[in-house]
């Protein structure tokens, strides 16, 4: 991926004329090695959105690009490296202190 | 292994409903949902449900949800959050993973409210990351109020894209337009004059040709299409903007209704393959009751009642019928008939009838 400087947290809704968003606590987690913030609460993949990222992985046979989809965990677009795990749906896993997430490669590789 | 009388695969309105009435009636009851967050598609309608005053109508679906949740914490239904049911063994067992750990469970009956998955749309690029579901953007807009974007073009002009149309203006992101391959606009028309009064240009005969981009969506061509949806030469346009969001249709989740052997059956009005079921909510496997948008797309009003229906069928298989049963389904069936008289079922009743008809065969 190409290396870019992402602006933090420029993809937040902060004013809503319905919805407010009870940011609890903020929270570090790293993408390629690098420091990002994000809130409890929320999942990895809606953190690195905020983040302004968009791809999570490359594919096996052709290396295309992947973001997200479906959001909810249903047709495996948004497989990411996570604390060295391969595979993870991001869509659906919580943001936790101090997770490193990797983009994936392929079918990525077994910790 | 753990046991349960009734297990409820799925916590949107139908599974919440179905689990609240089998609970209350005095089932044990389990319900199973893979998200930490119950209420399905509805923790993220943000907007004043149409349908019938009695069943919420006016209400937003995120108050909906807290509502029934609130309903199914004064019962003694079992919640297990989290987790997928991942396969269903012979003997009502199935199969559930967690974040760690793949565990089973034996129900006597089983009731299937898994709802729909989103459709995807055959044009070049459409795997580029910037390409989302309706239902993806609005779980990053409206759960965690985040914007996918800043600029989007929505494809499809039924309610679902004209209502996430909306709720992407009041997140202060762009809409470029809406295309819909249709000559008319299909969703309500009250959705469509708000669009259409914020300067959102709605364009009927139109469609997605490619979506533009090496790493992400940069832009979309669009153009014109006639009568049989072919494109109509020389009337492409190209638009700059980042996202693409697709509202064109679900699909019924029915994987475990297909391991389980139910009599399946392609139902194009009802959003695809659907097993069968008879007036009970029942599949022709004994014990396996199907509601919501997985026996057929339809609405949370809808879910709810069929939810209702499945919960005391399920009940009365077990432990027999009582007045109580007997009442809450004849009520939710008079219901179900008063909503699917309006216009807007038409395709659904037809579709539910060609089920009717199969029983047969
Ligand atoms: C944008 C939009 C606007 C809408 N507006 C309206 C409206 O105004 N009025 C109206 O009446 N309806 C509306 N609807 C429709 C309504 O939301 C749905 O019809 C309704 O939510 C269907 O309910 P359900 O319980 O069948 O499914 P869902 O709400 O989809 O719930 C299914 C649940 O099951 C879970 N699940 C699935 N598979 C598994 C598994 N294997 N293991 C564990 N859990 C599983 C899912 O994660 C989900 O939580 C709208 C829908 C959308 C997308
Ligand atoms: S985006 Fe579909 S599974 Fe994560």
């Amino acid at each position: 991926m190409p290396k870019k400087t992402f602006s933090r947290n420029q993809n937040r809704i902060t004013e809503h004329p319905i919805l407010e968003f009870e940011r609890k606590k903020r929270i570090r987690f790293f993408f390629q090695g690098r420091p990002l913030y994000g809130y409890e609460g929320e999942t990895i993949a809606a953190a690195l959105v905020a983040n302004g990222i968009r791809v999570f992985r490359h594919t096996e046979k052709l290396n295309r690009p992947r973001g997200f989809f479906c959001a909810v965990g249903k047709c495996s677009s948004c497989l990411m490296q996570v604390d060295g795990q391969p595979n993870t749906m991001v869509c659906i896993e919580p943001l936790r202190p101090g997770v490193r997430v990797e983009p994936q490669q392929g079918r990525g590789k077994l910790p | 292994m753990r046991e349960t009388g009734i297990a409820v695969v799925g916590g949107g309105p139908a599974g919440l409903c179905a689990a609240i009435t089998a609970s209350r009636l005095g089932a044990q009851v389990c319900l199973i949902d893979d998200n930490d967050r119950l209420g399905g598609q509805l923790i993220k309608q943000t907007h004043k449900f149409f349908g019938d005053k009695s069943h919420y109508c006016g209400t937003r679906g995120i108050d909906i949800a807290s509502i029934l949740f609130q309903e199914l914490e004064s019962t003694s239904t079992r919640v297990i959050p989290g987790t997928s049911v991942v396969g269903l063994y012979p003997g009502h067992v199935l199969g559930l993973a967690d974040r760690s750990r793949f565990s089973k469970l034996a129900c006597k009956s089983l009731i299937v409210a898994t709802g729909a998955a989103e459709n995807n749309l055959l044009f070049p690029g459409n795997d580029l990351p910037g390409v989302y579901g309706a239902g993806a953007v609005q779980t990053l807009m409206n759960v965690h109020g985040v914007r996918p974007g800043r600029r989007v073009l929505m494809v499809g002009s039924g309610n679902i894209g004209l209502i996430v149309s909306y709720q992407l203006v009041q997140a202060e992101i762009q809409v470029a337009a809406v295309v819909e391959a249709l000559p008319n606009i299909s969703g309500y028309h009250v959705h469509a004059a708000k669009l259409a009064r914020l300067g959102v240009p709605i364009l009927t005969s139109h469609t997605i040709k490619t979506a533009l981009g090496h790493e992400s969506v940069t832009g979309a061509v669009i153009c014109k299409v006639d009568k049989n949806f072919g494109p109509v030469p020389r009337t492409e346009r190209q638009l700059k903007l980042d996202t693409i969001c697709l509202a064109v249709g679900l699909t019924p989740l029915a994987e475990i209704l297909w391991q389980a052997g139910c009599q399946m059956a392609y139902v194009p009005e009802l959003g695809g393959h659907v097993a069968w079921h008879d007036e009970k909510m029942q599949t022709n496997q004994k014990g396996i009751y199907v509601a919501g948008d997985v026996s057929g797309i339809e609405e949370a009003s809808t879910a709810m009642l069929e939810g209702r229906v499945a919960g005391a069928h399920a009940f009365e298989q077990l432990r027999g019928s009582n007045t109580q049963s007997r009442r809450i389904i004849e009520q939710a069936r008079t219901e179900l008939r008063a909503i699917r008289q309006g216009p807007f079922s038409r395709r659904v009743v037809c579709g539910k009838n060609k089920l009717v008809e199969m029983a047969g065969k």
